[in-house]
């Protein structure tokens, strides 16, 4: 019940939010229309880097506690930040062929660094469903997943010395924002998004996990029915 | 410290058994060093014939021929371990599990050595740069990324080794990882063949020790829960 009206709330937030960043903000002097695609788009990015943080340090958890929970919440932070990776560079695409005249920027190293983050995150997917046992399922993506997680500063760091012309992180220098070049306006309008994304975001982890743990109990359910099975052919033989 | 010192003699160990193995067998080596050849030639044919064109990409050709030949080596050193279940064996003995990833990894390092090297003269002579103008960097170049590829390869072949889709899931889970190893690796490269103009080789060959000591680290620390139950 709480999760229904969770949803509900993160609904009628994610519609609100965008409401107001196509019709109610003033376009950007500059980059016209197009900036609008720019809060969706940061708060897509800013929950996948949440994600797969809640993912490394879900598989940390079932490390140390080996218990299967931590890992129905590893499963769903990876798939819920594929998504949003997968979105936020949809957006940035979007946005770069008015703003720059290409979709694809070599030079912009946080665009490269999310490409690679699909990349990595898709693999352990792909791994996680070629493995069929439980415990071993958890453990190779619960290393795996921290290594991706250890990796992505190095990634971001080698790619922005490589060379860079993305703007620069807007809620990361606080000057901008306090900066009346940046009005009141956006900055209220992207936190707002962000709030309303974060709690869309709430929502599905809660739902994937959910499901993650009834496909467990599935699992767990036919491999008993599968030993019951043997153990009666075996009594009857 | 002594705890320390055991440790390195069961790496030494394992690597040695994996070099032996090797230089008997020659299952890792031989068939990588010619794949990494033939990927060249390939990448000559794909940008070739134009000289001056080759030469430019001459250290990206060399570090992607190194990459991808070192996943097939990875990979061979850990199908030794899958025979016989060799590597349940390992995993019983009464040694800590870093001992056994830094052997392994020791092992993975040796032959990206051969590898390395090797690439780099056959770059030389194919794409026409000049190796001998500048080999003490290149051959740091060439050291700092064969541990990097042999740390994280050691890794993630330990990952792959007894999966299905070992063949493809290796390269696919490995290479991202390795993005940013490729990146310092070949501008450090590039720099180093044209005789460092901008001063920025350093800076690069830092990134590199960077790389290695967390992919290192990482590796230690996590391929012992691979042993138990990976």
């Amino acid at each position: 019940m709480m999760t229904r009206v969770l949803g509900a709330v993160a609904l009628v937030a994610v519609v609100a939010a965008t409401f107001v960043a196509l019709r109610v903000v003033p376009p950007d002097v500059n980059q016209g229309e197009a900036q609008r695609i720019m809060y969706p788009h940061v708060a897509s990015a800013w929950l996948a880097y949440l994600s797969f943080g809640v993912t490394a340090l879900a598989g940390i958890g079932w490390l140390w506690k080996r218990d299967l929970r931590f890992d129905a919440v590893a499963l769903a932070g990876a798939e819920i930040g594929v998504i949003f990776t997968a979105f936020a560079i949809w957006g940035g695409m979007m946005w770069g062929q008015p703003v720059w005249g290409v979709m694809w920027q070599w030079e912009d190293p946080r665009l490269t660094t999310t490409a690679l983050l699909l990349a990595l995150y898709v693999g352990y997917l792909l791994l996680r469903r070629l493995t069929d046992e439980p415990e071993r399922r958890a453990t190779r993506a619960a290393i795996v997943g921290i290594v991706a997680a250890v990796d992505i500063p190095i990634v971001h760091f080698s790619v922005e010395w490589w060379r860079g012309l993305h703007q620069t992180a807007t809620i990361g220098s606080p000057d901008r924002i306090l900066n009346p070049a940046a009005p009141m306006a956006f900055v209220g309008t992207l936190l707002g998004m962000l709030g309303a994304f974060t709690l869309a975001w709430l929502y599905l982890m809660i739902r994937r996990y959910q499901l993650a743990r009834a496909e467990a109990a599935r699992e767990e359910a036919a491999r008993r029915g599968h030993l019951l099975r043997a153990r009666i052919i075996e009594l009857t033989e | 410290m002594s705890a320390l010192r055991r440790d390195a003699g069961i790496a030494l160990a394992i690597a040695r058994k994996d070099a032996l193995s090797e230089l008997r067998g020659r299952h890792a080596t031989v068939s990588t060093l010619f794949f990494a050849a033939v990927v060249l030639l390939l990448f000559g044919f794909a940008l070739g014939p134009d000289a001056e064109r080759l030469a430019d990409a001459a250290p990206g050709l060399l570090w992607l021929a190194v990459m991808f030949a070192g996943i097939l080596a990875v990979n061979r050193l850990h199908l030794l371990e899958t025979d016989d279940d060799a590597l349940e064996q390992l995993a019983l003995y009464p040694v800590s599990r870093r001992a056994i990833y830094a052997g392994k990894a020791l092992g993975g390092l040796a032959v990206m050595l051969v590898l390395g090297i090797v690439v780099l003269g056959a770059v030389g002579i194919l794409f026409a740069v000049d190796v001998a103008g500048a080999v003490v960097p290149l051959l740091v170049t060439i050291v700092l990324g064969a541990i990097g590829i042999a740390a994280v390869g050691t890794f993630y072949a330990g990952v792959t080794v007894r999966l299905r889709a070992r063949e493809v899931m290796l390269p696919l889970l490995m290479l991202p990882v390795l993005a940013p190893l490729l990146l310092a690796a070949v501008k450090a490269t590039a720099a180093a063949f044209a005789g460092d103009p901008f001063g920025e080789l350093g800076a690069w060959l830092q990134l590199l020790v960077a790389f290695d000591v967390v992919m290192v680290v990482a590796g230690a620390a996590t391929y012992g829960f691979l042993l138990e139950d990976g």
